[in-house]
């Protein structure tokens, strides 16, 4: 089977003893940032990005992977612990976890947490193993309209799908793509939006807009509300393991969690935070057992699900990036960032052309998630006492950290006063209600929809007709126009609204 | 007429005025026709869409809100000065402004001036736990980025090096 001799070859890449050590590495350094509360994957993977540069890219993807699943980990543990999602994907596992953890029994919660991501991480690896080579066949076929259908379908989709308002998240985007085109234009030489300052040229770093405005902005809004009174479960953690009662409740949650997330995952704007509401909402519709906790006061099943599914959808958003080169998520967008950073250029090429960092990423997935268990069960209590770390000790660390890596990017002092903008404006965002995310979704793909957009209208000799006419094309842009009528259909309105704001 | 939503009102004009800038720098540089399209073109569209949308955002906030008007209340300009200053003071300190000739002052002199400065952001910052906080990420940083990763920085004081 060509699937089995692709796994082998990618665990003989993650297997070496160096490309195991960056796994592990990753996941513990992602596990400990993601801890702190109020700092999700994005400003995680972000602020430890620069730790990579230094790698082989096989080295430094199987590290930044590791840094995401441990960063997502961390996060459901406060979320359990101390009653605060660390990022928005565990909002939902706060509800059940927590209630459980003031029950004593934050134990088997954090148990069904692991166990359930795991699980959810190896299917989510298989398929993603299992989809990568047929749908790269696919986009091999796909010529510059394709891809630019394909881009706004991604694009469009990534805000249907999110939470907030959804014109505002339109903007954003525009924003973002604006943003993305500052610096030399590659057809013309012509440098925009540079204003004359050499650094700019260059583009604005990426880097530096997610460090300044989901860094940045967080901490200056964290700061400017009072210290919350926490209540954090130190020392209560006895008794990992959950009854068999818990397993009979969590297997057929964590089955129904997987699959949704895998689905979910692929769906470009899906990813992580969207699996997990909707596991957490399908398990609230399924009927409770005679004497089952109800969902809210502590049900094993509200933990087990939404931690599966979000896990599951984080491994499949990996397929769109690594089959089409483009990113389902703004997750996914940094991952970008940082194959461009070791001149890879995501898309199909990269399996044929670099099937070793192909295969060994996935491996390395598989492993990663298997490190997490091993890692985290064990190791609980000193992530417990990591968060009774006032954050008055953290934030000046986390800004040091930011600053660090923003300079060790380009080794260019330009890029510190780039993060002080966009971290102002990044403060600016959450005032205003603007959810930032998507705008790093439109930043990445500013350049190449630019490109994809000239290239199919030259082929076409300037006839906008092209987007239409190629099936393929019509078909995509049909999927965008498809998912924009439905958001905007009166009844779906009320709903997606109450979806995201309930819970 | 009261606004039905104030985040609204002013994200609309941010994105209106943004958006404008932007289709205006465009038509600076050669925006071309379909068929070849000049480096203005793409810009120029996603510029008018923008400042569309932004009117939208805008004109819908007099409507549709939150009740109690979603206002986007005052600034925290202490944290906001403080991390911002802290950043800007880093960067300065690491290598120097040499346009007005201030000297590079290294990373250790810079992490010591970024927690200082940090640590004002929130009231009632004490100065020796303060110290002890920058003591121990200046040798964490010296250990990890400058020896472990060996990432290229000014570490000591330029007057001192040479």
């Amino acid at each position: 089977m060509e699937l089995f001799d692709n796994l082998a070859l990618g665990f003989g890449v993650a297997f070496t003893f160096q490309n195991l050590i960056y796994a592990f590495v990753g996941c513990l350094l992602g596990t400990l940032i993601g801890v702190l509360p109020g700092i999700g994957p994005l400003a995680t993977i972000a602020m430890l990005l620069p730790a990579t540069y230094g790698l082989p890219p096989v080295a430094a993807l199987i590290m930044l992977a590791g840094i995401y699943y441990g960063a997502q980990y961390g996060g459901s543990t406060t979320a359990i612990l101390v009653n605060l999602p660390g990022e928005a994907s565990s909002v939902v596992t706060v509800i059940d976890g927590y209630q459980m953890a003031r029950k004593g029994r934050a134990g088997p919660a954090l148990a069904a947490a692991g166990l359930g991501s795991f699980f959810a991480g190896c299917v989510g690896t298989l398929i993603l193993a299992a989809f990568a080579p047929p749908l790269t066949e696919v986009a091999l076929e796909f010529g510059p309209a394709e891809y630019f259908s394909l881009m706004i379908v991604g694009l469009i989709g990534a805000v249907v799908l999110a939470s907030g308002s959804l014109i505002k998240a339109l903007a954003m985007i525009l924003l973002g793509l604006l943003l993305g085109l500052v610096g030399t234009d590659v057809n013309s030489g012509v440098a925009r939006y540079s204003f004359d300052i050499p650094e700019l040229t260059d583009g604005i770093s990426f880097l530096a807009i997610a460090m300044g405005v989901f860094g940045y902005g967080e901490i200056i809004s964290n700061l400017s509300r009072p210290e919350e009174h926490r209540e954090v479960f130190t020392g209560k953690v006895e008794g990992i393991m959950p009854t068999k009662e818990d397993f009979k409740n969590m297997v057929p949650a964590v089955l129904r969690g997987t699959a949704l997330g895998s689905a979910l995952g692929i769906l470009p704007g899906g990813g992580a935070l969207l699996s997990a509401f909707t596991a957490y909402t399908l398990e609230k519709k399924t009927k409770l057992k005679p004497g089952e906790v109800p969902f809210g006061q502590g049900n094993i099943r509200g933990v087990a699900a939404p931690e599966a599914a979000n896990n599951a959808g984080s491994q499949t958003s990996f397929i769109p990036l690594l089959t089409l080169g483009i990113p389902p998520n703004a997750v996914m967008a940094l991952m970008v960032g940082a194959m461009t950073i070791h001149n890879i250029q995501p898309g199909p090429q990269v399996m044929t052309s670099n099937p070793e960092l192909f295969w060994g990423l996935i491996a390395s997935m598989w492993i990663g998630n298997l490190m997490l268990v091993v890692l985290n069960l064990p190791l609980i209590g000193i992530w417990i006492k990591l968060l009774t770390v006032p954050y008055r000790w953290l934030f000046p660390a986390i800004v040091l950290f930011c600053a660090i890596g923003v300079y060790s990017t380009n080794n260019n002092s330009f890029d510190i006063w780039m993060v002080a903008i966009f971290g102002f404006i990044g403060y600016l965002f959450i005032k205003l209600g603007c959810e930032p995310a998507p705008l790093l979704l439109g930043l990445i793909l500013g350049p190449m929809m630019e490109e994809y957009l000239r290239r199919a209208m030259l082929i076409s000799r300037g006839d906008w007709s092209v987007f239409v006419t190629r099936p393929l094309s019509a078909s995509l842009l049909a999927v965008a126009a498809v998912l924009l009528v439905v958001v905007l259909l009166p009844s779906i309105k009320k709903k997606r609204e109450e979806a995201f704001v309930e819970d | 007429m009261a606004l039905a939503s104030q985040k609204d009102f002013f994200s609309g004009l941010m994105f209106t005025a943004v958006g404008g800038s932007f289709a205006l720098g465009a038509t600076e540089y050669t925006v071309g026709e379909g068929a070849r399209m000049g480096p203005g073109y793409f810009p120029l569209m996603l510029g008018i869409l923008l400042a569309i949308l932004g009117t939208i955002i805008t004109a819908q906030s007099f409507i549709k809100g939150h009740p109690g008007g979603d206002k986007v209340g005052a600034f925290a300009w202490r944290p906001l000065f403080f991390i911002l200053a802290a950043n800007l003071a880093f960067g300065a300190l690491l290598v120097g402004l040499p346009s007005i000739g201030f000297p590079a002052m290294g990373l250790i002199v810079a992490i010591y001036a970024l927690v200082f400065i940090a640590s004002m952001a929130q009231p009632g910052c004490k100065l020796k736990s303060t110290f002890i906080l920058a003591t121990i990420l200046a040798a964490g940083s010296y250990g990890a980025f400058v020896k472990l990763l060996s990432l290229q920085f000014p570490v000591w004081p330029a007057f001192l090096t040479n």
